[in-house]
């Protein structure tokens, strides 16, 4: 008895000395434990469902535990005010949604953050916005879809997920473009306008190519993207359509303000790295979801780039926060 | 061979099995621990479903659901804090039975219930999936207004004694439910200025808050002597005549259970509603209704068959149309995609063995859940009512603050929460049922986002505020609403006739 205990006492010394060692060692080297990952939406959504498919790439990237934590409410903006009051040193990173982190400082007198403060590091999806409709639908084409709508002003009901959204700018712009009326009717995720649709309640859904991944069964009038999207090939994009209209989500990793430039870069790698994974990428895309690959700076440069934009729509439409 | 069969032969094996008893004990402890839930645990273990084979994973995904849904009902039993929002009813006569010593019985009636509604649930979902998933599609926004209307309704029944109290209740409650952004339009409302309260008021918080903490002062406030609670009834045979009490509710039962399965099947709403309707219904259908509230196993009977029940049911649209009816079913949404199961009928065909051994794990593993939650809810009952208050409350408070810290990993909801503590000790000062305004809390979000969203889609109408009244579903709700709320008077008027009749006879 005493024999055994004593070897497990050496061992044990063994273990603390060896694992301090390795510990001083590393210091310089981050990752030294364990990263928190904070998604800003509830389980089953978009965002959620990627990081859980990095999740595995992650943590053979980062060489270390990646613990993900939910911080839901306020459509992301308690997880993002949560994230720029935490320690800058890189051990808590967030998914970044845009438009979100850009439109909600605009648009709400207190966010609990600005777009600024976000440290973005990783931008590694893109999902463009679909005009989609039934497949019973009287609407065949996008084409038919305006004539209609021109000819009966705010009758043709659009659904999209949550007020001032990717779904809801893309469907002013159009209305902006083709110079028509319609009705957006946010519903509470992208997932839950579905059966509205589905169900007739709706004439049509400004929703993401990743929820066409999940429901084949609507018809895609177009997609507002530069590229016609791998999950329905035969819908053209707007811009086909005569309308230059590009809009979507845009979903990355930032970190809070102050984070140093090297830790930024050895997380930007990392996640760079999980993104050209030939196994990740064919499941992402399958699910509808474009591949994007922004390092730091060409992340912040497409902030800087949207936020003058969505300032001026913004603007027009009397919804900046006063 | 048939894929049906082979489906069920995939399940049938030793590590399916350990999966599936380790999702059941997990989900048990998941749910009976408040500000854990079902949502929060199955997506934890997502991740690990990755490696296993398809089946494995979402059998363990399903017993992990369906335990945790029946954990519930332990910390709603004995403690007054319901576990999970679906457990919400179980407190209205669970908790009384603790406090008269029946702790055990409201336990194993609670089990037997949960297996119950859970079977049902399950048997929706392998024989009529396809055309219950039809009307899962037919409720649009006006319609679902309808329903919240309906639900708030609930009240006149909940809140006998005074219902001019109950609806005082509700309409605190629906206002405390437009804290935050608003469903539709975004804007900010009612945060005085604080960020943290863009997020609105967790229902998990509001429910700890509302419950729990006025328990544990009046526990504080009594003396520990007083309490029955600390000298449970030892009865020989207690498991075998309370199953038989609680199958002899035939009705109740089968009642509880389609309206846990239609509930469950309707997206956006799930266990918190089903639950307190089943309650209400139950009650207006019993003999002696003046009985619920007091410690009465039907109560208990009707929630918890009705929340297992959302199981079966909330997969329903999930697997026809790719459609989540309550937010846990939108987890294994995600575990089905990332394994390239695309919901819908391909499911039913070319994945059909995947789809059936599925729902036969369910079947399984609620069976899991009758044994094991008999060992651990009567081992429990056992523990609290030996703890003396001293350890007890500052236990309870424990798990309090951890439970609305971990729901959404915020400092402000424990605030909340505590807030809503004080708040629930003055209105059961009041006599305000806190049913009530927990009922307007859940219910409150979704009929705004019907109204709005009704109005919104009507705008083209001659006049709008039509679209409420022209919907065929729409009447047949509002004639249920009607029925609901004025049944107090209704059922009177039919006690008074047939009591006169008695009266000759006697």
């Amino acid at each position: 008895m005493r024999k055994i205990s004593k070897v497990a006492i050496l061992c044990l010394v063994i273990i603390m000395v060896t694992g301090t060692g390795v510990s001083t060692l590393a210091s310089n080297k981050f990752p030294e434990k364990s990263v928190n990952y904070i998604i800003c939406f509830n389980p089953g959504g978009e965002s959620d469902i990627t990081a859980r498919l990095q999740h595995k790439y992650l943590e053979e990237a980062l060489g270390q535990k990646v613990v993900i934590v939910y911080k839901i409410g306020g459509g992301g903006a308690i997880g993002w005010s949560e994230l720029v009051r935490s320690k800058p040193d890189g051990y808590t990173i967030s998914g970044d949604n845009l438009p979100h982190t850009i439109v909600q400082p605009l648009q709400r007198k207190d966010a609990g953050y600005t777009t600024e403060q976000l440290k973005r590091t990783y931008c590694f999806e893109l999902t463009p916005n679909v005009l989609a409709v039934r497949q019973d639908s009287p609407f065949k084409t996008l084409e038919e879809f305006v004539e209609y709508a021109k000819k009966y002003p705010e009758a043709v009901t659009v659904g999209g997920s949550a007020s001032w959204s990717a779904g809801h700018l893309a469907t002013i712009e159009l209305e902006h473009l083709a110079d028509i009326k319609l009705t957006y009717i946010p519903f509470t995720g992208s997932g839950a306008a579905v059966p509205a649709l589905l169900g007739g309640h709706v004439s049509a859904l400004m929703t993401y190519t990743s929820m066409i991944g999940q429901h084949p069964e609507m018809r895609v009038l177009a997609v507002a993207s530069d590229q016609r999207s791998p999950v329905c090939p035969d819908a053209p994009t707007f811009q086909e359509c005569g309308y230059d209209l590009v809009e979507g989500c845009y979903r990355g990793v930032s970190v809070p303000p102050g984070t140093p430039d090297e830790i930024v870069n050895i997380l930007a790698e990392a996640f760079d790295k999980v993104n050209r994974n030939p196994e990740f990428q064919s499941k992402m895309e399958e699910l509808g979801y474009q591949m994007v690959y922004l390092g730091p700076e060409e992340y912040e440069k497409l902030v800087r780039e949207k936020t003058v934009y969505y300032t001026e729509l913004l603007r027009e439409l009397d919804a900046l926060a006063k | 061979m048939n894929p049906i069969v082979s489906g069920i032969m995939q399940v049938l094996t030793p590590t399916n099995f350990l999966f599936m008893l380790a999702g059941t004990v997990g989900g048990l402890i998941v749910g009976a621990l408040p500000g854990l839930t079902a949502t929060m645990a199955t997506a934890l273990i997502v991740p690990f479903t990755f490696t296993m084979p398809p089946l494995s994973g979402l059998a363990t995904l399903g017993a992990i659901y369906m335990a945790a849904i029946y954990g519930g009902a332990f910390s709603a039993i004995l403690v007054n804090a319901p576990g999970t929002p679906s457990s919400i009813g179980t407190c209205f006569d669970g908790y009384p039975m603790a406090k008269q010593g029946r702790g055990q019985e409201a336990i194993i009636a609670a089990t037997i219930s949960s297996v119950v509604g859970g079977l049902l649930g399950i048997i929706a979902l392998a024989l009529l999936a396809p055309p219950l998933a039809a009307v899962a599609i037919k409720f649009g926004p006006p319609e679902y207004f309808w329903v919240s209307i309906f639900g708030i309704t609930i009240i006149s029944t909940l809140s006998s004694k005074s219902a001019l109290k109950g609806f005082i209740g509700g309409c605190l409650g629906i206002l405390l439910s437009m804290i935050g952004i608003s469903p539709v339009g975004g804007d900010v409302r009612f945060t005085f200025g604080i960020s943290a309260m863009q997020g609105g008021i967790e229902l998990i918080c509001g429910l700890i808050g509302l419950f729990c903490i006025p328990e544990v002062l009046a526990l504080i406030v009594q003396k520990a002597e007083d309490l029955e609670r600390l000298k449970p009834k030892k009865v020989k045979g207690i498991i075998g005549t309370t199953t038989r009490q609680v199958l002899k509710q035939k009705v109740n039962l089968l009642r509880s259970g389609i309206i846990g399965t239609i509930v469950g099947i309707m997206p956006g709403a799930g266990g918190s509603i089903a639950n307190l309707i089943a309650y209400n219904e139950a009650k207006r259908a019993s003999k002696h209704p003046e009985k619920f509230g007091t410690g009465i196993i039907d109560g208990v009977i009707a929630t918890e068959t009705a929340n297992n029940a959302t199981v079966g049911g909330g997969l329903i649209p999930l697997l026809t149309l790719g459609i989540p009816g309550t937010p846990t079913a939108a987890v294994i949404y995600g575990a089905l995609l990332i394994h390239g199961l695309r919901p819908g009928m391909e499911l039913f065909t070319v994945h059909a063995d995947i789809t059936y051994g599925f729902i036969f794990s369910l079947l399984i593993a609620t069976l899991m859940m009758l044994v094991v939650g008999l060992a651990v809810g009567t081992g429990l009952n056992e523990l609290l009512s030996r703890l003396p208050v001293r350890i007890l409350v500052p236990s309870i408070v424990f798990l309090s603050i951890i439970g609305s810290y971990a729901i959404r990993n915020n400092m402000a909801d424990v605030f909340i929460m505590l807030a809503f503590g004080a708040v629930g000790y003055i209105i059961k000062q009041l006599e305000i049922d806190s049913g009530a305004v927990v009922l307007g809390l859940i219910l409150g979000p979704l009929a705004e986002e019907g109204f709005v969203q009704s109005l919104l889609m009507s705008k083209a109408l001659p006049v709008p505020w039509t679209i409420f009244f022209t919907r065929p579903l729409s009447i047949l709700l509002i004639a249920l609403s009607a029925l609901s709320l004025f049944w107090p008077l209704i059922s009177k008027l039919k006690a008074q006739r047939p009591g006169r009749e008695e009266g000759f006879n006697v």
